[in-house]
Parts: structure tokens; C-alpha cells; sequence
């Protein structure tokens, strides 16, 4: 079956890891960093990038902005 | 066939579907994590660059953890001494008419100290947009108690929660200004999930359209968190806004439409 494909790019020197992205994702694709940036942050990265679908949800809820989203779908896939 | 689709193809620029708006500076914002400021910012931004207004919009910046705004948006901006945003903002408008004129302002500016300018602006119905961001404290002087904080609410000024008898009762100020003949468009918005900020986008949105229409002022809340003043994670003080704000502060349009038809208010001609 075809299935939306997406992935995310988080700024991680720009993320302060409020944890609200990985909240707002519905597929658990995020999740903080044990890492941390050059500020202290531990920043948000893609644990399970399989599962992302590219819905953007996590870029609407990041204060920061500092996600940007990209989605490939179906039909190009095959 | 997906599964041999590698993250690498996936990030190319034909594949784009969300990225930092360019009416966004690259500013590192100072805000604390998880504030809803950054979100709102966000949002005003992308509402400026849909509408190709960039040039044309004046901001005005209140007292307050926004105060600097001015450095995360790429337009013109003024800043106003505590709460008289409303009565700059009028000024810049009535010289510069084809202006997009908004304020940006928190509860201790708009609902305490400028009580008076905004009740005023928004009563003669002036032609601009007022943003006003509720988090029920005064959280840059260290979470002080705000007139909208909730009763029983702890602060460093009512560490044993807000009495009604010491403090009185929150301020409903959203409510107040709906009832205004001056008002076109009064809605109150929250930006803790991925619906609410859509429809908050909408909201300032109609409230950017409103402003070119020259029908009365438009007059967007935001019900929003302030984690450091609250004591507690991002994730946690959505939930308690969740639970204890919505209630009192329910969301959703209180007025829209336009500014009252002056007949009703019109002196009956004298006889002579």
C-alpha cells in the first residue's frame, strides 16, 4: 500500500526542546535528544523517521520555527 | 518500494511543504522554551507574507516580554510607552490610512495599565488590528499577579492563590470590548494544538482583511501559557490552561461583523 512519506529538519543549534513538537506529532516520529546543543538544549531530532507522513503539525506548534517539513507522495513514489 | 526511499530523497527542495517564513528575522528569539509569543510571532508573520503586505505594515510593540518584537519581524515597527500601544497605533493610522497598523500586547499592558487606550481605541473604532496575548501573569517581571489571573491562581504576588476579596475578580476584557459599537471583529484564540493554531492563523488573518476595509477595530486574544511564570514544562501548562483557562476564558468569535451604523446614535434634529 502507498503511504505519504515525509521528514523533518529541525534546527538544532535554534530548538530550546520545550518538548511541544514531539507532543503535537501523532505518528511518535520526534523526540528530544539525549544531546544537547551548544546552548544547553536538548534538541528535538526524528527517532522513528519511517513513520512520518509530512503533516506538518509539529512545524505549526514549534515556537522557534525551526522545523521545516518536506512530503513525497504516492504516486511518486512508483 | 517505500521502504527503499531514504530520508535523503525525501529532503529535496521539490519536496517542501513547511519552512520559517521570510518575513521572520533569523534572530534567535529570547523567549522562554515553549512560550506561546514565538508561535504568535509565527503566525503574524505568515498572515503578512500571505497577504503581500511586508511593506505596507506598521507594528507597534508594547511593554513586556514582546517589547522586542521588533527584532524577530521584518517590518516597521514603533514601540509604545506601558499600554498606550492602541493610542500610537491610532495616530500612525489616521496619518497613514493605507497602512496595515497592528498592536502586539500582553495582559499586564493591554488589561492593566492600558485599559483606558485600548477601550477608547476600540470604542471610536479605529482601523487596526489589536493582538493581544493572555497568559494570566506579568511574566517578565517575574510572574507577578495580572488582572486576568484565575482565582486561586498562585503568583509571586498571591502565593497563596488569588482571593477575591483581596484581589477581586479576573478581568474579562475580551468580553468588554465586544460589547463596543466601535468593534468589527472580537475573537478569542488559543495556540496549544496544531487546530487551535490554524484557526488562530484564520483569525488574525480576517482581522489583517478587516483592517483594509476601514469597518471598525479587530481585536484577536490569545489565550496563552507562560511556563516560567507558572512553574511548570511547557507540556504541563497547556494542560492547565487546558483545564482552568478554558473555562473561564471560552474560545471562539465574540463579534463579527463591523462597527455600528451611527443612526441609532444620531441626536434627533431640533425643532426650530
Amino acid at each position: 500500500m502507498a503511504k505519504v512519506r515525509g521528514a523533518v529538519v529541525v534546527d538544532k543549534e535554534v530548538c530550546k526542546g520545550c518538548n511541544l513538537c514531539v507532543e503535537a506529532c501523532p505518528q511518535d516520529v520526534l523526540s528530544l535528544h539525549k544531546e544537547v546543543n551548544s546552548k544547553g538544549y536538548h534538541y528535538s531530532y526524528m527517532s522513528n523517521p519511517e513513520a512520518c507522513t509530512g503533516c506538518t503539525n509539529c512545524a505549526m506548534v514549534c515556537p522557534d520555527s525551526c522545523i521545516t517539513v518536506y512530503r513525497v507522495k504516492p504516486q511518486k513514489i512508483a | 518500494m517505500e521502504d527503499t526511499l531514504k530520508i535523503e530523497d525525501i529532503i529535496k527542495p521539490e519536496n517542501l511543504v513547511y519552512k520559517k517564513t521570510s518575513v521572520l528575522t533569523d534572530v534567535p528569539m529570547h523567549y522562554c522554551y515553549g512560550c506561546s509569543h514565538g508561535v504568535v510571532h509565527k503566525l503574524v508573520a505568515e498572515v503578512i507574507e500571505e497577504m503581500g503586505i511586508q511593506e505596507d505594515t506598521v507594528g507597534v510593540s508594547p511593554v513586556g516580554c514582546a517589547v522586542l518584537a521588533y527584532n524577530y519581524l521584518d517590518i516597521d515597527w514603533m514601540q509604545a510607552a506601558h499600554g498606550r500601544a492602541p493610542a500610537v497605533a491610532t495616530g500612525y493610522k489616521r496619518v497613514n490610512p493605507e497602512k496595515y497598523v497592528f498592536t502586539y500586547q500582553g495582559d499586564g499592558d493591554l488589561a492593566a495599565i492600558g485599559t483606558a487606550e485600548t477601550m477608547h481605541a476600540v470604542n471610536r473604532g479605529e482601523n487596526i488590528v489589536i493582538i493581544f496575548i493572555n497568559n494570566a501573569i506579568y511574566g517578565m517581571t517575574g510572574g507577578q499577579m495580572a488582572p486576568t489571573t484565575m482565582l486561586g491562581q498562585q503568583t509571586a504576588t498571591s502565593p497563596y492563590g488569588r482571593d477575591i476579596d483581596l484581589n477581586g475578580y479576573p478581568l474579562k476584557i475580551t468580553e468588554l470590548l465586544a460589547q463596543l459599537p466601535g468593534a468589527a471583529y472580537v475573537t478569542r484564540q488559543s495556540v496549544h494544538t496544531p487546530g487551535n493554531v490554524r484557526k488562530c492563523k484564520k483569525a488574525i488573518r480576517k482581522a489583517f482583511e478587516n483592517s483594509a476595509k476601514n469597518i471598525g477595530t479587530s481585536f484577536v486574544e490569545v489565550v496563552s501559557t507562560c511556563n516560567s511564570g507558572w512553574k511548570q514544562t511547557p507540556v504541563e501548562a497547556n494542560e492547565w490552561m487546558e483545564e482552568n483557562m478554558f473555562p473561564f476564558y471560552p474560545l471562539g468569535d465574540l463579534k463579527d461583523g463591523e462597527r455600528e451604523k451611527p443612526d441609532a446614535y444620531l441626536v434627533q434634529k431640533l425643532k426650530k
